[in-house]
């Protein structure tokens, strides 16, 4: 069977489609094509052939004969609307309503490689910055050649035509054919050049701008949104499984393993690396049995491929370990000459500041299933961050030429860095494994329990800081050392060539102008698996750093809203978007002052600059009971030009939502080199009562697009601890500030 | 056993000790209730029992037996719980969506019982996580069901 052989119009399992057509030799990507669109395999060659590439329209967009237009996303959908922010784009040059497209993950391929950087991940705030001018141009492209198909059908020179949404205009005649009626000839026409084409004028932009609705929205209202734990394959079997305590230790042996296999509908018992899994007809009863077992673990040998967690670790003692570093650490960055300016200085102040490691906690928690078809073929379903690394990642583990396998990429239940590709921290090799053992496809769901003993943490770090103020109480030089490891560094296992930046972003990039700077990293190689946790670096270093410039203020006599606009005074941007914050709080005000309800609150500034995006924040608090109460929070947010206002207020939100719970509550605390909490009851998440009211102002510069998932976070806990040291005079030098005695 | 699930009666072959929530997953299907925690900490497992608001992950099937039960597939059959989902879809309160049914859930049985919720009754009722922080949508959503009906 091959694509031209597919019935037109008529509905079709692509997700069957894709294996049949992956099963030919072909390649995936270029024939994902749906119904009503066949595609000749010479052109299908020609494209996989192409040296340079280019915008491969009909892989991407398929146009349904009602003119519903399916759009295969090269970015996952896991809550910050880019299905959305996609369709969008696209429609813009199209012309077609976002609120008729079809959004979907993209399968991994050559195709959905969209990004300006040549990469294919969903992650560090890039999807829309990486891609807008391709994706205008996917649109547009698309555009002029159903204009051609037009031109053909009616007999008339395509300068005669335009279009509306959804259909094609014959002014003079009075004519107008759908999207959907021409879309099968269209898609046949050759590309045209990408170069060429006709993007619309911004200032005509009906969509790309506007706080266009969430394609999602309704279904993610009702329960009919599919995420990876809903996937269900005919013939199917559920796993479960016992992780080892600590990451390393192998399975010796199984008291009772005969016992679990009596169980009512478990169907088999398997030995993995690091853990025991429990096939079923039934998740609950794999569940239960997986924990029923009694296994004698052993300790890791020394040939483990896994970071081994020895049995005396824990999170205290490695922040004390961090804390003894004291060497001047690798240079990340440097300006003027801080020893000097240090040297001379009447005024000096020094700090050391650190923070706590943090699960992702994200609500859905990991699953993947496997499928192993009649003819060796393998397909997967699991949430996902990267397509291509992880079907080459499971190409690797099986053998199997990535052309055999399929990924498919539900919908994510919240990701904020946790479904990238982890060693040891993902269930699709486990999953692969036990569908291949039983010859039946499987689902394996990890339980929160066993989530929480696999999830990579948000590293840790200790940040000492040394700097030096001018008789006018400003600062003249600042020096950060880190103590830390990075999360790219953990996951290569090593350093590399320059310092990471995913650990010292945040320390380094600063824009205040302080002449003499210097930013280092003391590299400690930990036993902890560490990943990408929402706004990375970010997370971390501008707490510490916002945190010290206020002790910096306060040393130097400045009022700490005041002392930024001076150090930022050669910068428009960053002047605008500090006031502008100010403005959006009503002016700023430090306190302490008493609110209307009785209570006495305060309020703290600080900034940020992440993943090419600028922000500002406003926190005013109070101290109810002995503990800290976030009330407002202000943001201004900078990302240069926009897609959609309302999925940004909702981005800030959100953001903000993680900051206050990394500020306030959220600590993964190992001990024993063990995991003290593996559920919510002991790793407590910021709940609705503690949520802050959030008041969003987006300032359009006109600078270099930036991200917008991540950078609304990292200023939200330095202003939290601003004001809140402002207000109780206790300076807040760690989080979370559960750790805190507040009276 | 029998089960009343959505108007609809069930026959159901499990062990009495079994969740709920795991019934409804794969037993029958219903996959808009989510596991989360399995311990009654997040709430994204929420349903309607005889219009109460119970998390099924800590549920035996066996409690529920012959009891009124409706999930998020059947949310817009009700016509506060349809009002619910509009005010959802209005205020655009989903991210993720994974926590969103049972946010759903617990909104529709919260306004069930007490038409107009002050805020402190809404702070009380609304207490399922939400990873992605939409709980100030959702707060504008049902304040918004509570004082207007939820009409556009």
């Amino acid at each position: 069977m091959n694509s031209e052989n597919l019935p037109l119009g008529a509905p079709v399992n692509l997700s069957r489609r894709r294996f049949l057509l992956a099963s030919a030799g072909a390649a995936v990507g270029a024939l994902v094509l749906g119904c009503g669109l066949p595609l000749g395999i010479s052109r299908v060659e020609a494209a996989n052939g192409a040296a340079t590439p280019t915008i491969q329209v009909p892989a991407l967009l398929e146009i349904r004969p009602d003119g519903r237009v399916r759009l295969l996303c090269s970015f996952m959908e896991g809550g910050q609307g880019i299905f959305t922010a996609m369709a969008q784009i696209v429609g813009e040059e199209l012309d077609v309503d976002p609120a008729s497209f079809l959004v979907e993950a993209a399968p991994a391929g050559p195709p959905f490689v969209v990004m300006d950087n040549g990469m294919r991940i969903t992650g560090g705030s890039m999807s829309v910055r990486t891609s807008y001018p391709t994706m205008r141009k996917l649109g547009a492209l698309a555009r002029a050649m159903l204009l051609q198909a037009a031109s053909e059908r009616l007999q008339v020179p395509v300068g005669e035509l335009t279009t509306e949404p959804g259909k094609v205009i014959h002014a003079s005649s009075g004519r107008s054919i759908g999207y959907g009626e021409l879309a099968e000839r269209a898609m046949d026409l050759p590309v045209p050049d990408a170069e060429r084409v006709q993007l619309r004028d911004p200032s005509q932009f009906r969509w790309i701008g506007k706080p266009v609705q969430r394609v999602d929205a309704y279904d993610k209202s009702t329960g009919k949104a599919i995420y990876s734990i809903d996937i269900k394959v005919d013939g199917m079997l559920h796993a479960a499984v016992q992780h080892a305590p600590r990451l390393g230790m192998t399975v010796g042996s199984v008291r009772n393993e005969d016992q679990v296999k009596a169980m009512k509908g478990v169907h088999s018992v398997h030995r993995l690396p690091g853990a025991m899994a429990v096939v079923a007809e039934r998740w609950w009863h794999a569940k239960r049995a997986a924990e029923a077992l009694q296994v004698d673990w052993l300790e890791a040998g020394s040939d483990s491929k896994v970071r081994a967690m020895p049995a005396d670790f824990s999170s205290d003692a490695h922040r004390e370990r961090l804390a003894g570093e004291t060497g001047p650490g690798r240079e990340a960055e440097k300006e003027g000459d801080f020893a000097s300016a240090w040297n001379n200085a009447t005024t000096k102040v020094e700090a050391t500041y650190h923070n706590q490691y943090l699960n992702h906690a994200q609500l859905e928690p990991p699953s993947a299933t496997a499928r192993f078809n009649a003819d060796g073929s393998l397909e997967v379903w699991l949430p996902n961050q990267a397509p291509d690394m992880f079907r080459a990642d499971i190409a690797k583990r099986t053998g199997l030429d990535p052309q055999r396998i399929t990924l498919h990429s539900p919908l994510l239940g919240g990701f904020f860095g946790r479904h990238f590709l982890y060693d040891s921290a993902n269930p699709y090799p486990q999953a692969i494994e036990l569908a291949k053992a039983v010859g039946r496809p499987v689902k394996l769901i990890w339980s929160r329990e066993e989530e929480f003993v696999r999830d990579v943490l948000r590293p840790m770090a200790v940040v000492k800081f040394r700097a030096a103020l001018d008789k006018d109480g400003l600062p003249v030089a600042l020096e950060a050392v880190s103590a830390t490891e990075g999360p790219s560094e953990a996951l290569a296992g090593k350093q590399a060539e320059k310092v990471d930046p995913t650990a010292i972003e945040g320390l380094a990039g600063k824009a205040y102008a302080i002449a003499n700077r210097r930013i280092a990293q003391n590299y400690v190689k930990g036993p902890m698996m560490l990943g990408y946790w929402r706004s990375v670096g970010n997370s971390l270093n501008d707490f510490f750093y916002e945190a010290f410039l206020d002790e910096l203020a306060d040393q130097g006599k400045h009022d700490p809203f005041e002392l930024r606009l001076k150090l930022l005074r050669d910068n428009p941007r960053l002047t605008t978007l500090l006031k502008a914050v100010g403005d959006l709080s009503g002016g700023w005000k430090r306190g302490p002052y008493i609110a209307e309800d009785g209570t006495r609150r305060a309020r703290g500034v600080a900034m940020a600059s992440p993943f090419g995006s600028e922000a500002a924040v406003i926190a005013e608090v109070s101290i109810e009971n002995g503990k800290v109460k976030v009330h407002d929070i202000w943001q201004a947010i900078d990302p240069g030009s926009i897609v959609n206002p309302a999925i940004i207020d909702a981005q800030v939100n959100g953001a903000v939502a993680l900051g206050l719970s990394q500020a306030l509550v959220e600590e993964a605390v190992f001990i024993d080199g063990k995991p003290r909490a593996r559920n919510y009851d002991l790793y407590p998440i910021l709940p609705a009562a503690s949520m802050a009211r959030v008041h969003v102002k987006i300032i359009e510069s006109g600078a270099k697009m930036g991200g917008i998932g991540e950078p609304p976070l990292p200023a939200t806990a330095p202003a939290v601890a601003n004001a809140v040291a402002h207000l109780t005079g206790q300076r807040i030098r760690s989080m979370p500030l559960s750790r805190y005695t507040f009276s | 056993m029998d089960l009343r699930i959505n108007q609809q009666t069930y026959q159901v072959d499990a062990d009495a000790d079994t969740p709920l929530l795991w019934v409804l997953r794969d037993d029958l299907g219903l996959t808009g209730t989510k596991y989360g925690c399995g311990l009654a900490q997040c709430g994204a497992c929420s349903v309607l029992v005889d219009g109460n608001v119970l998390r099924s992950c800590v549920t035996p099937v066996a409690a529920v037996a012959g009891r009124e039960i409706t999930t998020i597939e059947a949310v817009e059959a009700d016509e506060v719980g349809k009002r619910m989902v509009d005010a959802w879809v209005k205020h655009q309160v989903a991210q993720c969506g994974y926590c969103q049914s049972g946010q759903v859930m617990a909104a529709t049985a919260l306004l069930k019982h007490n038409p107009r919720p002050n805020d402190g009754e809404i702070e009380a009722a609304m207490v399922n996580l939400c990873r992605c922080g939409t709980y100030n949508a959702i707060r504008t959503a049902v304040h918004d069901v509570a004082n207007n009906g939820g009409a556009a």
